[in-house]
């Protein structure tokens, strides 16, 4: 695979056309129709959960929220392919892989809702936090590597990014060390063609973020990040070559943003409609639809009964968990170290004092 | 005279040196087409062109490593780091060139860099977001470190800042961007770096603050005064170099001294003011010294943020507990 699509080449992987025709027979996954319904509705699911969250935040009940809207396929991809014991790095942008691997909605929410505690991810096995500061998480993922290798242990990570994230130095740094030591780590570009305003013609004059690759030594795939089955693919392909060879890949997912970068951002301001529309006729969704329904799998009807019981269930767990958060002060302290040092207990106790003073004037 | 905001005014100060110095260049993240994420240098690119201000890629070494060619070859960046928290991939450059090139250099080379950072908390962000670290920055020698309160002395210092040929980190007070409203001369004016200034005259305790603190200190202010305590509020605005006779002269009038930040407490910017009172005004002191700064934990997600925040209650609480020592 890595041969036919050299990135030098520009070449992209592709398996279903924006109608959601097969043209890339060799390359679809093998998939049960039960499989093919999973894949769906895991999108639609997100899609919705996505929503839910921006008007949420309208509401002004969770605070600045990066929408996924768009770029649906690329983590459902990767839960759909990752096992159990693989780890997975998120950057924020990458809702699907979080609730495969065992992420809950109410975490989701929690951490959405301004509390550390949605952070734990208690259930999940190998997921570790977001990354605000770009790129950072990708060195980390290379340290995994590291150290699955050397414990020998058949655990594959992979890691997110976006293309802005590709810029800064740690990136580099991680893709080099990960070809010097040839770790089993998946890098996933999530080209969504902008961080914030900036476009990514302006991060790079590379050919196309696949063939970064090349420079440190390890294969690089240029994927359609919105068709699903290529993503499915890539990552599966991506997978066995990782394990079996123990080494890295870079995954470039082209993909488009069709959200605001936050619902602080307001992208009116740097994109026009013209090219919105143009991505939305290459919508993940829209296109495994179409493919769907051509094998008369997949209604309307079907869709919106879905997307009903998904909204209320969303809906109900959202309210449980407003119902539920607390943040006491010692929530602030207490996992600061291992070992409190007296300094830090010292001043929440001062802190104490000065509360019983502020109640005592009312 | 026109009202403006601090946001106003800084794009007033970089219109301002823009146009009169060709040397001039500023960039960031997201600065140039789109004017910044909080809008700072809206319209600039438009007036001044893409070669002047523009979008870096997003790499904050790449734009503080960058900068030092830039000045070294006879530009004069300005350059935008996008929030306080995302500065530190640019830390090497600025602590092992930005601050070092001149002395390195003997002389040779100028730095006459500014570094525009967005900083604290209170605005309900993610984490990285909210963090007031300018402690870190101030310890490092080579490097001058303001910080405006204001809308005029925003732009008066970053126009002192872009004129200064040493690097300037040039602090913004984010959550009162667009708090307050001032008339601001449309005319050039500086002010000042090094030089603080007494916001208000009292006799029973000097408060030491900066940025968005001061607003939180009138407040308090409004309760000491109704409790009968007289306070001399003093604007640092620039953390360095302090202005240490402003401050002295102070304390030795009113013999307590307190200093309100937002940053972690221990090793910060109070600890400073702390140990210049007791060395330059150990005999006039009749109350230790106290800092009111946060705690020493990480700024707490949005739910947590209000008990780590200075609050004016808190502020007020230590002004009785000093003057009545
Ligand atoms: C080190 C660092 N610098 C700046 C930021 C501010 N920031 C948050 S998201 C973002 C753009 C990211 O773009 P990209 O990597 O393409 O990811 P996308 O948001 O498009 O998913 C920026 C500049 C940050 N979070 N971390
Ligand atoms: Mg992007």
């Amino acid at each position: 695979m890595f041969d036919q699509f050299d990135p030098a080449d520009d070449k992209m992987l592709q398996v279903i056309d924006n109608n959601g025709k097969v043209i890339d027979k060799e390359r679809m996954p093998q998939l049960s129709d039960d499989e093919l319904l999973k894949l769906y509705r895991d999108m639609l699911f997100v899609r919705t959960l996505d929503f839910m969250i921006v008007s949420y935040q309208r509401q002004g009940r969770v605070y600045t929220y990066p929408p996924n809207y768009g770029q649906e396929a690329i983590g459902v991809a990767a839960g759909a392919v990752m096992r159990h014991d693989d780890w997975l790095v998120p950057a924020f942008r990458e809702l699907g892989a979080y609730l495969a691997k065992g992420v809950t909605m109410k975490e989701i929410f929690m951490f959405n809702m301004g509390f550390e505690d949605g952070m734990r991810f208690t259930e999940a096995n190998h997921v570790l936090p977001f990354s605000v500061p770009i790129a950072s998480q990708l060195l980390h993922a290379a340290g995994i590597g590291y150290a699955v290798k050397y414990q020998k242990k058949d655990e594959v990570t992979i890691a997110f990014v976006g293309d802005g994230g590709t810029s800064e130095g740690d990136f580099h740094e991680a893709l080099n060390f990960a070809g010097v030591w040839k770790v089993p780590v998946i890098f996933v570009v999530q080209n969504n063609q902008y961080a914030i305003s900036v476009p990514v013609k302006m991060q790079t004059a590379s050919l196309n973020m696949a063939i970064k690759s090349k420079a440190y030594g390890i294969q690089g795939l240029k994927v359609d990040g919105n068709d699903i089955f290529a993503m499915v693919a890539a990552f599966r392909y991506a997978h066995e070559y990782a394990r079996r060879e123990q080494q890295a890949v870079l995954i470039e997912a082209v993909t488009y943003r069709k959200g605001a970068h936050t619902t602080s951002d307001d992208p009116t301001k740097y994109r026009t409609t013209e090219e919105e529309k143009e991505w939305d006729r290459k919508d993940p969704l829209r296109r495994m639809k179409l493919f769907l329904e051509k094998k008369k799998l997949w209604s309307d009807a079907e869709e919106e009964r879905i997307t009903e019981e998904y909204k209320k269930e969303i809906d109900r767990q959202f309210m449980e968990t407003e119902q539920s958060v607390k943040y006491p002060l010692e929530d602030a302290f207490r996992y600061m170290y291992a070992e409190m040092p007296q300094d830090l207990r010292d001043q929440q106790i001062e802190h104490e004092k000065f509360l019983q003073w502020k109640n005592g004037r009312k | 005279m026109k009202a403006m905001n601090i946001v106003n005014a800084i794009n007033d100060a970089l219109d301002i040196k823009l146009k009169e110095d060709k040397n001039i260049v500023v960039y960031g993240e997201d600065a140039g087409f789109e004017g910044g994420v909080f809008r700072v240098t809206e319209g600039l690119q438009k007036k001044y062109g893409a070669e002047r201000v523009f979008d870096s890629p997003l790499a904050e070494s790449g734009i503080a490593g960058t900068a030092v060619g830039m000045a070294v070859a006879g530009l004069r960046p300005v350059i935008e780091m996008q929030f306080c928290g995302f500065i530190y991939p640019a830390f090497n450059q600025i602590i092992s060139h930005i601050t070092r090139y001149h002395n390195r250099s003997r002389g040779r080379y100028r730095m006459p860099i500014v570094i525009r950072l967005p900083y604290g908390g209170g605005i309900n962000a993610l984490e990285h977001h909210s963090e007031s670290m300018e402690a870190i920055f101030a310890h490092i020698p080579g490097l001058k470190v303001v910080v405006p309160s204001t809308p005029h002395d925003a732009k008066g210092l970053l126009i002192s800042a872009i004129e200064s040929d040493d690097p300037v980190l040039f602090l913004e007070p984010k959550r009162i961007y667009r708090a307050i409203k001032q008339e601001v001369s449309e005319e050039k004016f500086s002010v000042p770096i090094g030089k603080a200034k007494v916001l208000s005259q009292g006799t029973d305790v000097t408060v030491v603050a900066y940025g968005a603190m001061i607003r939180e200190v009138q407040k308090a202010m409004v309760m000491a005064k109704e409790a009968g305590y007289s306070v001399e509020l003093i604007d640092l605005r620039t953390i360095y170099p302090l202005d240490k006779e402003t401050i002295t002269a102070s304390v030795k009038k009113t013999g307590r001294i307190i200093f309100v930040g937002e940053e972690p407490r221990s090793f910060g910017v109070g600890s400073e003011i702390m140990a210049l009172a007791n060395e330059e005004a150990f005999l006039h002191l009749e109350a230790p010294p106290k800092r009111v700064a946060a705690f020493d934990v990480i700024v707490p997600y949005p739910r947590g943020e209000h008990h780590y925040m200075i609050t004016p209650e808190k502020i007020f609480y230590e002004i009785e507990r000093t003057v009545k020592f």
